[in-house]
């Protein structure tokens, strides 16, 4: 009986004592890998879309919540005021979501740029969208007020040849991204001011 | 036939050194030897876990009960991987992404367990610390040495940090079976086989 006692004892301090230093250990760490993951998935989209900020898009950062979801806009800054706002959405790709940052303009409503983030589309296909600067520069300048799609839907963009999936994933993701950001801007211009002092 | 304490140290690097001496832990070695840096990034994170775990297990070897044992270095090994795993996230998250899987599986490494139950249940803490030291060291060399040749035949060049270092020329033709899973086995094999006839006196 002494005995069992002892091994109860003994495994539940270790055991607690185990979960007390990692929680510790946990929350500690915490908010630096949620920078890292950010800077290795989502951070060379960013970077890209906005070349030349002034800032760091990746900490300038901020939360807000639209129904169920949260969603996470990163703030570029150009000659001292803030310019641009960066999220990612998602499309229906050929190999699953294609996730797309989407950069834009604050002042003129405009496209600042788009990247793909994460993809599961063809190699050499699909996964152009990721790999040739060319084709998501086209999305660079235009509208965010009107749909956005490729030339056989009857739209501006010249979709990468045998990937319309993709393409057209592509564009219904900006122009998702281009609704979002009219209905969260009051929210968005509020939280823009308090993350840039 | 107490050993010194020198010799306990040293022992990891040559006589016992776990992947060829006692042919442990060949998960990881097979796994994740595909360049030096992965090499060197997976070692120093057992080291790590290695030396911590002999250390507690020594030090509370009086205090665990023999029939729990097992469960008792299982949670002391995971606490500490775990820790590994988050500071590795925190502070070299590239790294993170190559070593991936293989990190939380140094939990079943059995080289770390089975320093746990051979050495350090029964050896006091300083010496115990050595061992794990030795040990980790040892494995940590192996990893990179058994990288190195992987990495160097696979693709003619050597990663210590991030960027390749190019060893021979633009004209040298890689030998990718190399790098793949099968050469790590051909690679392992052949390195034993050499460790063998070095060490037949």
């Amino acid at each position: 009986m002494r005995e069992m006692i002892k091994m109860v004892v003994v495994l539940t301090v270790l055991s607690c004592f185990s979960g007390g230093l990692l929680a510790y250990i946990r929350n500690g760490t915490q908010e630096r890998i949620d920078n890292q993951v950010l800077e290795f998935v989502k951070g060379p989209a960013v970077r890209t879309i906005f070349e030349g900020a002034s800032n760091n898009p990746i900490t300038d950062r901020f939360t807000i919540k639209d129904g169920d979801a949260e969603r996470t806009f990163f703030v570029g800054v150009f000659n001292g005021e803030p310019r641009g706002v960066a999220f990612e959405t998602f499309g229906k790709g050929y190999g699953g979501d294609v996730g797309l940052m989407v950069g834009i303009d604050v002042k003129e409503n405009k496209l600042l740029g788009v990247g793909v983030t994460t993809h599961g589309e063809t190699p050499g296909m699909g996964a152009k969208a990721k790999s040739d600067p060319a084709f998501v520069a086209q999305y660079k300048g235009l509208s965010i007020e009107k749909p956005i799609k490729v030339t056989q839907d009857g739209g501006s963009i010249n979709a990468i040849s045998g990937a319309t999936i993709t393409s057209r994933a592509v564009s219904a993701a900006t122009t998702e991204a281009g609704e979002i950001y009219q209905r969260l801007k009051p929210q968005v211009e509020d939280q823009i001011k308090q993350a840039i002092k | 036939m107490a050993k010194s304490l020198a010799q306990e140290f040293v022992k990891g690097l040559w006589d016992e050194v776990p992947p060829f001496r006692l042919v442990l832990g060949l998960c990881p070695v097979l796994a994740v030897t595909k360049s030096v840096e992965n090499g060197w990034g997976m070692g120093i994170a057992t080291t790590f876990v290695l030396v911590c775990s002999n250390v507690l297990v020594s030090c509370l070897r009086k205090v665990i009960p023999p029939k729990v044992r097992i469960a008792c270095y299982i949670v002391i090994i995971a606490t500490f991987v775990t820790v590994v795993e988050l500071a590795m996230q925190a502070f070299a998250y590239p790294l993170f992404l190559k070593l991936g899987i293989f990190i939380p599986l140094i939990v079943v490494n059995c080289i770390v367990l089975g320093r746990a139950e051979a050495f350090a249940s029964k050896n006091g803490v300083f010496r115990s610390l050595l061992d794990g030291l030795g040990i980790g060291i040892g494995f940590t060399l192996s990893l990179m040495a058994l990288a190195a040749v992987r990495e160097l035949l696979g693709t003619g060049s050597l990663t210590f940090w991030v960027t390749p270092i190019q060893i021979f020329g633009p004209s040298f033709q890689p030998f990718t079976f190399m790098i793949e899973a099968p050469g790590a086995f051909m690679a392992l094999g052949l390195m034993l086989c050499l460790m063998n006839l070095a060490g037949n006196k």
